[in-house]
């Protein structure tokens, strides 16, 4: 599988690897090898020059594309947030229907509902953003280096969330240039290599 | 009562251009370096309103069959300019025919179907021409404005797709900001008519000898006239732009992607 780049220069290349449905996968590879693009192909923010992605063994492009990222989610490297209050931000389709329970589930004090979005720490944002994404009940989640804009005290407290997500049963995939993030945390890694 | 639609010669044009030349002096004393921009400006409106000219005698001359060709050439001419300053957003062109397009069709079609303006070339003609110089201003603002919008939120844009949103949903408020630009210049010009400036259908009345208050009534027709055209142009543009921008399958185009 492959993705093109700006005048065809490739940004992805002869990409092939099988992702299981438990537990926690790291893909890594240092800048520039297209580990946010794979992420994307799987969320169908994009699709593929050449060759196939395929979620349950079937192709991607056969899905609903609504459909399909509701159930794949991805929370993108920095926090976004929406105009509003964090309940605005997580409510809206959230098939749990309790906003609390679900800011108290990421580590969020539940008071924070109703603080404006953009006020938060950026730490406190991308916990935002990983319950804004669980709201939808999604199946698998792809997060795109999680941690790479929190500082060493924010960024425990995120690692050791995904990987209580991922023994809840939920498919986590996970971007990261940090090969011992990924050795500590997933339970297989993929690396990917820049494009030649 | 004065009327000065008969009144001024090609010597008082050439009186006028004394003005220019004031405006060229002011320029060279201020080192502004508009003087080259005057002149051309000056030369290139001489001679287009003499060809214009020409063109409307013709046809208020017993050939109002061409007035449908005359207002082609304006839609055209102006999805040629709209469509270079949107350049950006693919099909820009296209985009701006059928704004520019519906906008005059629109409102056009509703005067003379209503009968409020006669179906006669002298009517059709520079009522057209406002339409569609209004309309082409509010297409290239409303592309402008929404391709730019959504390339710097493209984070925000994707960010709202990838939690399942539509196209049509993601790009919602940048949509709705995109309309509104433009489409507030004429109606902040709407709201102030007659306060700050006597708008140019009155002052061409009034200094062609007509009564106020018809000048008034046709001056009403035409800023409600204009009101509804940009209307039609921004709603056109705006949605079409969006079409653009994204695939069928609720992505944005990679240019704006990887902006």
């Amino acid at each position: 599988m492959g993705v093109d780049g700006d005048g065809g220069r490739p940004i992805v290349a002869g990409f092939s690897a099988r992702i299981p449905a438990d537990g926690l996968t790291a893909i890594v590879g240092p800048s520039g090898a297209g580990k946010t693009t794979l992420l994307r192909l799987l969320n169908r923010l994009d699709d593929p020059d050449d060759g196939e992605v395929l979620f349950e063994g079937r192709d991607v492009r056969s899905y609903d594309v609504i459909a399909l990222r509701k159930r794949v989610q991805y929370v993108s490297q920095v926090p976004v947030t929406f105009p509003g209050t964090v309940a605005d931000n997580v409510g809206p389709g959230n098939v749990h229907g309790d906003t609390a329970a679900l800011l108290t589930r990421v580590g969020l004090d539940p008071a924070l509902a109703t603080r404006t979005a953009d006020r938060l720490s950026v730490g406190e944002a991308q916990r935002m953003c990983l319950a804004r994404a669980l709201a939808l009940g999604p199946e698998c989640l792809l997060l795109d280096e999680p941690t790479s804009a929190l500082d060493d005290g924010s960024r425990g407290g995120i690692e050791a969330l995904v990987r209580s997500l991922a023994d809840e049963g939920l498919t986590v995939v996970m971007v990261t240039h940090d090969r011992r993030q990924a050795e500590e945390l997933a339970d297989r890694m993929v690396t990917v290599a820049p494009a030649p | 009562m004065t009327d000065l639609s008969g009144r001024i010669s090609i010597g008082d044009v050439g009186l006028s251009l004394l003005l220019v030349a004031v405006a060229i002096a002011i320029s060279r004393g201020r080192k502004a370096d508009l003087e080259r921009d005057i002149v051309v400006a000056t030369f290139r409106s001489f001679v287009q309103l003499l060809a214009v000219g020409f063109v409307l005698d013709y046809v208020f001359g017993g050939h109002a069959w061409l007035t449908p060709v005359v207002l082609a050439v304006m839609i055209v001419t102006a999805t040629l300019t709209s469509g270079a300053r949107g350049r950006r957003v693919p099909g820009a062109h296209g985009i701006a025919l059928a704004s520019i397009g519906a906008a005059t069709a629109g409102t056009l079609g509703v005067l003379l179907a209503l009968r409020i303006v006669p179906f006669a070339a002298r009517a059709a003609i520079p009522l057209g021409s406002m339409i569609i110089s209004n309309a082409m201003n509010t297409t290239s603002l409303t592309m402008s404005r929404l391709r730019d919008d959504l390339a710097s939120h493209r984070r925000e844009v994707e960010a709202r797709l990838s939690l399942g949103q539509t196209a049509a949903e993601a790009s919602r408020p940048w949509h709705r900001a995109a309309v509104r630009t433009g489409t507030i210049p004429v109606v902040d010009q709407t709201k102030v008519v007659g306060l700050v400036a006597l708008p140019g259908v009155m002052t061409g009345m009034l200094l062609a000898g007509a009564s106020p208050s018809s000048a008034i009534r046709l001056q009403l027709v035409v800023m409600y006239m204009l009101l509804g055209g940009n209307a039609f142009a921004a709603l056109v543009a705006g949605h079409l732009t969006v079409r653009r921008l994204f695939t069928a399958h609720h992505q944005l185009i990679r240019s704006l992607a990887r902006s």
